[in-house]
C-alpha cells in the first residue's frame, strides 16, 4: 500500500521532535500540520491535542517522530524516539529523519499490528503551509449533492480534503516555538503570529458601525416606500427616471453589505466583498468629480453652455423640417400634408424652446444643487446626466411618438382597405380573414381611401424614418451611459485585485514536481498551487 | 534517465519521446513538437510586410509600415505564448493522480491534475479528422452519478498528436501503474 505524507516545507529546517497533524485511513495519507519540540510532557501535548481537536473538530494526534540531525548521528536520540511510540500509540508510526548535508530524506513506518509486516511504500509531498490555508480550493465538483455543509468522506476529493484539514487547524497555528508555554511548536507562523492591528480595530469597530448604518438605511428605505409616493402620476415619474432605479439599487447593495449576518459561504463573501469594493470606488469616483466640479466654478460656465446648446439642437431640428417640407433626397411629398405635418412640428419645437427660455434663471441653482449628489457616488451623476439627457430631447421623443401613430393608423387602414380591394374581411370573432360581399358604394368609397392613404404613404413614412432615427441616436447615447454605469455596478474589482495581487487565494488546482531522487529514497514531490485564470474568476463571481 | 526515441506525428513532422521513471508507482512521459520553422515564419513575415508596402505604395502614408512592424511582432508574441507548444508531459503518480502539463514556446506551462480516484481507465481511441482517422490517447473519468458510466473524456497529448505506435508505448506504461494501483487498493 502506498503511504502519503503530506510534509510542510517550512518545518525542513526545524529541530527535532514530534510530527502532529491528521490522518486519513481511507486514504493512507498523513497530513502533517507541525513539529513539537523537546522538551515536553506527554500529558500536555495531549491536553493540547484534544483542546485543538475541540475548537478544529478535525482529529489532531501525534503521528511519528522528526529526527534533524545537525551533528553526527546520536545513538540516544535514536533509541529515545523508538520510545515515544510506545507513549503515543499511532497506527502506523513514522519515523522522519534527516541527516546533515543529505538532500534525501529517510521515511520509515513502524507497525504494531499483527499480520504480515509490508514495506509500505511512502510517498513524501511538500505543501506551502501558507499557500495551502489560504487558498480555498474550488472544484465546482464537490457541490455535487446540494446539502449544505454535508460532504461524505468518499465523495470529497483528497485534495480537497488536504486543504481543508490546514484550513481549519487555524488555532493550532497561533502558538509557536517563542511562545512561554509547555508546548513548542514549529509551523509556517514560526516567525511569530502574524497580524495587523489596523484589521483588528477593523474588525472591532465593524459590530457596532454596521449595526448604525443597518439602522439608518431601514429608515430611508422604509421612507422611500411609504404611501405617499405611490400615488399614480409620482410613481410613473419614478419609474421612468433612472436615477430612482439607480439610488434603489445602491441602497439594496449597502443593505446587503452591512447586514448583520455572516456570509454563510465563499460565494456569499466574495459577492459582498465585490459590491463594498464597488461601492468604495464609485463613492471615491464621485468625490473626485464634485471637487472639481466645484472648482472655478465650472457649474456656472456647465449653466451657461447649455441653454445655448438647447437652442442649437432646436434650429438643427427646425433646419431639418424645413428640409423635409422641401424636395427631401429628390424624392417628390405630397405638398399639403408635407405643410401640415412641416408647420405642427415647427410650432411645437417654438414651444419647447420658450420653456426651456422660461427655465433659463433658474438652470444653474438647479444644477448647483444636483452636482451636490455626485457625492453618492460617480453611478448616480450618470444616471442624472442620462435623465437630464431625456427631458432635454423630450420634444424629440413627442416628435417620434407622433409620426409612429400617425405611420400605425396609416398602415392599418392600409392593410384594412387592402382586404377590401381583395372582397376580403377580418374576423373578429373567428381571428381570421374571410371573404365579404361588399355593396358598390361601400367598394367604391374604399378603394378611394385606399388610394389616398398609399400615396400619401412615402410622405407619413419619411417622416416616421427620420423621427425614428433620430429618437435611436438618443437611446444610443443613453444606452451607452447606462452601460458604464452598470459596469462600476457589476465588475468584480475584488475578484480582480486578488487575483493580481495575492494569486494564491484563489486557487484552481495545483501541480506536482518530482523533486530530485535517489534510488531506495522515498519519492519526493511538490506541491505548488496554480491561481485561477483571470476569466474564469470573471465568470465565477459575476 | 532514458535515451529520448524518435517518433512522429500525424502529419510527419519529428516527435521525442523521453520517459523517466523515478519510482515503481510514478512515471513521467516528454513528448517535444517540432519547433518553429523558419521558412514558415519568414514566409509570414514578408507576406505581411508586401502587403504593407502594397498599401503604403497606394496612399503614401508611412504609418501604415509602423502599423505592420508593429503587428508583426505582436502577432509573433502572441503567436509563441498562446499557440505554439513546444513540448507535452503526462506524469502519473500511481495513487495520488496524473498530471498534464503544456510548455508555450515562450515559456509559459499550463497544468492540469486529475486526481486518481476519478479516473476510470486510460484508453486509445479512433476519431475522424477530417479526411484522416487518427489514433489518441485519452482518460476516462469515472461518472459520481453512474457507477458504470463514463463522464468526460480527457484527451491527451493534443498538439503534439502522435502516432500509434509512440501511443501504445505510453499506453503500456500507462495500464502497468494503474493495473498496480488496483491491486494495491483491492488488497487494503
Amino acid at each position: 500500500m502506498v503511504l502519503k505524507v503530506f510534509f510542510p516545507s517550512c518545518c525542513s529546517s526545524a529541530d527535532s521532535g514530534l510530527l502532529i497533524g491528521r490522518w486519513i485511513p481511507e486514504q493512507n495519507s498523513a497530513i502533517i500540520l507541525a513539529v513539537v519540540h523537546f522538551p515536553f510532557i506527554p500529558f500536555q501535548v495531549k491536553q493540547y491535542l484534544s483542546e485543538v481537536q475541540k475548537v478544529s473538530q478535525i482529529e489532531t494526534v501525534v503521528l511519528g517522530t522528526w529526527c534533524n540531525n545537525k551533528q553526527e548521528k546520536e545513538e540516544s536520540l535514536g533509541k529515545f524516539l523508538d520510545d515515544l511510540s510506545t507513549i503515543f500509540s499511532h497506527e502506523p508510526w513514522l519515523q522522519i529523519s534527516k541527516e546533515k548535508g543529505s538532500k534525501f530524506w529517510n521515511c520509515h513506518t513502524l507497525s504494531r499490528q499483527a499480520g504480515t509486516p509490508k514495506e509500505d511504500q511512502i510517498i513524501l509531498i511538500y505543501y506551502d503551509q501558507r499557500k495551502t490555508m489560504l487558498s480555498r480550493l474550488h472544484p465546482p465538483e464537490t457541490s455535487l449533492d446540494n446539502q449544505p455543509g454535508v460532504i461524505t468522506a468518499p465523495d470529497a476529493s483528497k485534495l480537497a480534503a488536504v486543504f481543508d484539514t490546514v484550513a481549519r487547524n487555524e488555532v493550532l497555528f497561533l502558538t509557536d516555538r517563542y511562545d512561554e508555554g509547555p508546548i513548542k511548536l514549529s509551523h509556517w507562523q514560526s516567525e511569530g503570529v502574524e497580524a495587523s492591528i489596523i484589521v483588528e480595530l477593523a474588525k472591532q469597530a465593524s459590530v457596532p458601525v454596521c449595526m448604525l448604518l443597518t439602522c439608518l438605511l431601514s429608515l430611508v428605505s422604509g421612507l422611500c416606500r411609504s404611501r405617499i409616493l405611490k400615488f399614480w402620476p409620482l410613481s410613473f415619474i419614478w419609474s421612468k427616471l433612472s436615477t430612482c432605479e439607480q439610488v434603489g439599487y445602491r441602497l439594496e447593495h449597502l443593505r446587503f453589505v452591512f447586514s448583520n449576518q455572516k456570509a454563510e459561504n465563499h460565494t456569499q463573501f466574495m459577492r459582498k466583498a465585490n459590491i463594498f469594493v464597488s461601492l468604495l470606488l464609485d463613492m471615491a469616483l464621485g468625490i473626485m468629480l464634485l471637487s472639481w466640479l466645484y472648482r472655478k466654478n465650472r457649474i456656472g460656465q456647465l449653466a451657461e453652455a447649455l441653454i445655448p446648446v438647447a437652442d442649437h439642437v432646436a434650429r438643427e431640428l427646425q433646419d431639418l423640417l424645413q428640409w423635409l417640407m422641401g424636395v427631401p433626397a429628390g424624392l417628390k411629398m405630397n405638398r399639403a400634408l408635407d405643410q401640415v405635418l412641416g408647420r405642427f412640428f415647427l410650432y411645437h419645437i417654438h414651444l419647447w424652446i420658450s420653456y426651456i427660455h422660461l427655465l433659463s434663471p433658474f438652470i444653474e441653482m438647479i444644477l448647483w444643487y444636483v452636482g451636490l449628489s455626485a457625492c453618492l457616488g460617480l453611478t448616480v451623476v450618470l444616471s442624472i446626466l442620462s435623465d437630464i439627457i431625456a427631458l432635454l430631447t423630450f420634444h424629440i421623443y413627442c416628435f417620434y411618438v407622433y409620426g409612429a401613430r400617425l405611420y400605425c393608423l396609416k398602415i392599418y387602414g392600409l392593410s384594412s382597405l387592402w382586404r377590401l380591394f381583395r372582397g376580403k374581411k377580418w374576423n373578429v370573432l373567428r381571428q381570421r380573414v374571410d371573404s365579404c360581399s361588399y355593396d358598390l358604394d361601400q367598394l367604391f368609397i374604399g378603394t378611394l381611401l385606399f388610394t389616398i392613404l398609399l400615396f400619401l404613404l412615402p410622405t407619413t413614412a419619411l417622416y416616421y424614418l427620420v423621427f425614428t432615427l433620430l429618437r435611436l441616436l438618443v437611446v444610443f447615447v443613453q444606452g451607452l451611459i447606462h452601460l458604464l454605469v452598470d459596469l462600476i455596478d457589476s465588475l468584480p474589482f475584488y475578484s480582480i485585485g486578488l487575483r493580481l495581487c495575492r494569486s494564491y487565494r484563489l486557487a484552481a488546482g495545483v501541480k506536482f514536481r518530482v523533486l530530485e531522487q535517489e534510488v531506495g529514497r522515498p519519492l519526493r514531490l511538490l506541491m505548488q498551487v496554480i491561481p485561477e485564470q483571470i476569466t474564469l474568476a470573471f465568470n465565477l463571481w459575476l | 534517465m532514458e535515451e529520448p526515441r524518435n517518433f512522429s506525428d500525424i502529419d510527419g513532422g519529428h516527435l521525442a519521446l523521453q520517459r523517466r521513471c523515478y519510482s515503481p508507482s510514478c512515471r513521467e512521459f516528454c513528448l517535444s513538437c517540432p519547433r518553429l520553422s523558419l521558412r514558415s515564419l519568414t514566409a509570414a513575415t514578408c507576406s505581411v510586410w508586401l502587403a504593407a508596402y502594397g498599401l503604403f505604395a497606394l496612399c503614401q502614408n508611412s504609418m501604415v509600415l509602423s502599423a505592420a512592424i508593429f503587428i508583426t511582432l505582436l502577432g509573433l508574441l502572441g503567436y509563441l505564448h498562446f499557440v505554439k507548444i513546444d513540448q507535452e508531459t503526462l506524469l502519473i503518480i500511481g495513487s495520488l493522480g496524473i498530471q498534464m502539463t503544456s510548455s508555450y514556446a515562450s515559456g509559459k506551462e499550463s497544468t492540469t491534475f486529475i486526481e486518481m480516484g476519478k479516473v476510470k481507465d486510460v484508453v486509445i481511441n479512433e476519431a475522424i479528422y477530417m479526411q484522416k482517422v487518427i489514433y489518441y490517447l485519452c482518460i476516462l473519468l469515472k461518472d459520481p452519478v453512474e457507477p458504470q458510466g463514463v463522464s468526460q473524456v480527457v484527451p491527451v497529448f493534443q498538439s503534439a498528436k502522435p502516432r500509434l505506435d509512440c501511443l501504445i508505448e505510453v499506453y503500456r506504461s500507462c495500464q502497468e501503474i494503474l493495473a498496480h494501483q488496483e491491486v494495491t487498493s483491492a488488497s487494503s
